[in-house]
């Protein structure tokens, strides 16, 4: 776990990176049709200007649950990579469940935590990142000691490259500015659902 | 005739109710405990009932049928999840609630929090349904699930203390 252990960084040394570029080059490494959760807001926005993949789901609401939708998908499909995309509002709002994904020891998950340090979509109050908490620090203290804080661009897309090929869980927080989304998702909850499990093999075409 | 704990492992199994997880009940134990032996089951405690139901939904939308357990304070924490993702994405989510609250309660925070449990189950559509008898358990847990996959909408089973036996204080 080289790109995870060998530039153990605090939050505050990690590089502010643009939040959009993170997902689109997240988005270029996958190649085996890997599912991708979106938890609420910008995370979701830029998943979702990344490119449409059938693979992608797109919540809409229910804050704090990209990562416990992405362990089911995780457990229902052992054989498919798994990832969540997640802002530090939203995590911090469901920080039981990286102990959860520690204890079921999944393999096939990534967690991204975009750590801005705000509630941007709300009005850029400060969240606890921002003062003091570190995610990194709490997924180890929560068993997942595969996690680790992105130096950069190149050493984010070496960390999801490893993390894409080799037992997980893993989890990669990066530090984001607050630039605002270049579209919204459009928000048809039923569509969303139904492409995605075509998108995961679960159905067959509609129709057939 | 088997015990109502028997009778709803079984149930699930027919089912094809492979996941479930859960947050402990007292009165639920024997269930999770049918559950957790049985190596049909992936079966594994949550920090909060809110993530429980978002496992559950992920995993059906992977192709797993699943349920999370937990008692009526506990339900009461997930009007967002179910308001939110439940119910809008079509995700046949199976909860199973012992009830507390009622018929012998000793704590007034769960004679009250109980209360708020079926109008926030009406108030979004969800279609739930009372144990109260060992003969209609069967049915009920089998019917349910079977309306909930077939109109893919969450369904919501509760075990009343009449069932169950429910918990009483010790002495």
């Amino acid at each position: 776990m080289s790109g995870f252990s060998n530039r153990p960084l605090s939050r505050a040394d990690a590089k502010v990176m643009a939040r959009f570029d993170l997902t689109q080059r997240l988005v270029a490494l996958l190649k085996h049709e890997e599912a991708v959760i979106g938890g609420i807001g910008n995370s979701n926005f830029d998943l979702w200007g990344a490119g449409r993949r059938p693979q992608n789901f797109y919540m809409l609401g229910s804050m704090g649950l990209a990562v416990p939708i992405a362990l089911g998908v995780a457990i229902a499909q052992p054989q498919r990579r798994v990832v969540a995309l997640e802002g530090d509002g939203s995590i911090l709002m469901q920080l039981g469940c990286l102990a959860t994904v520690a204890n079921r020891k999944q393999t096939n998950l990534l967690i991204v935590i975009l750590d801005n340090g705000a509630y941007q979509i709300t009005g850029g109050q400060p969240t606890a990142t921002g003062q003091g908490a570190d995610i990194v620090a709490i997924a180890r203290g929560a068993g997942l000691a595969q996690s680790a804080w992105a130096a950069d661009e190149a050493h984010y897309e070496e960390m999801v490259t490893q993390a894409l090929a080799e037992p997980g869980p893993w989890l990669i927080a990066v530090r984001t500015d607050m630039q605002k989304p270049a579209i919204q998702t459009t928000r048809d909850p039923a569509q969303i659902r139904d492409r995605f499990m075509r998108g995961l093999g679960v159905r067959a075409e509609w129709g057939q | 005739m088997s015990a109502w704990f028997d009778i709803i492992r079984d149930a699930l199994k027919r089912q094809d109710v492979r996941l479930v997880t859960y947050v402990p009940d007292n009165v639920l134990t024997p269930l999770i405990r049918a559950i957790t032996e049985d190596a049909f089951f992936t079966a594994f405690v949550c920090t909060r009932e809110e993530e429980a139901v978002g496992i559950v939904a992920g995993a059906w939308m992977g192709g797993t049928r699943g349920i999370v357990l937990m008692q009526t304070s506990g339900f009461a924490t997930l009007p967002n999840a179910l308001a939110s993702l439940a119910v809008p994405f079509q995700l046949p989510v199976l909860l199973l609630v012992s009830e507390r609250g009622t018929l012998g309660e000793f704590n007034i925070g769960q004679a009250l929090v109980a209360k708020t449990m079926r109008p926030m189950l009406d108030s979004i559509a969800i279609e739930h349904h009372t144990i109260t008898r060992l003969d209609e358990c069967d049915f009920i847990v089998e019917r349910s699930i079977r309306q909930a996959v077939a109109t893919q909408q969450p369904a919501c089973l509760i075990l009343s203390p009449l069932l169950t036996g429910g918990k009483v204080p010790t002495p």
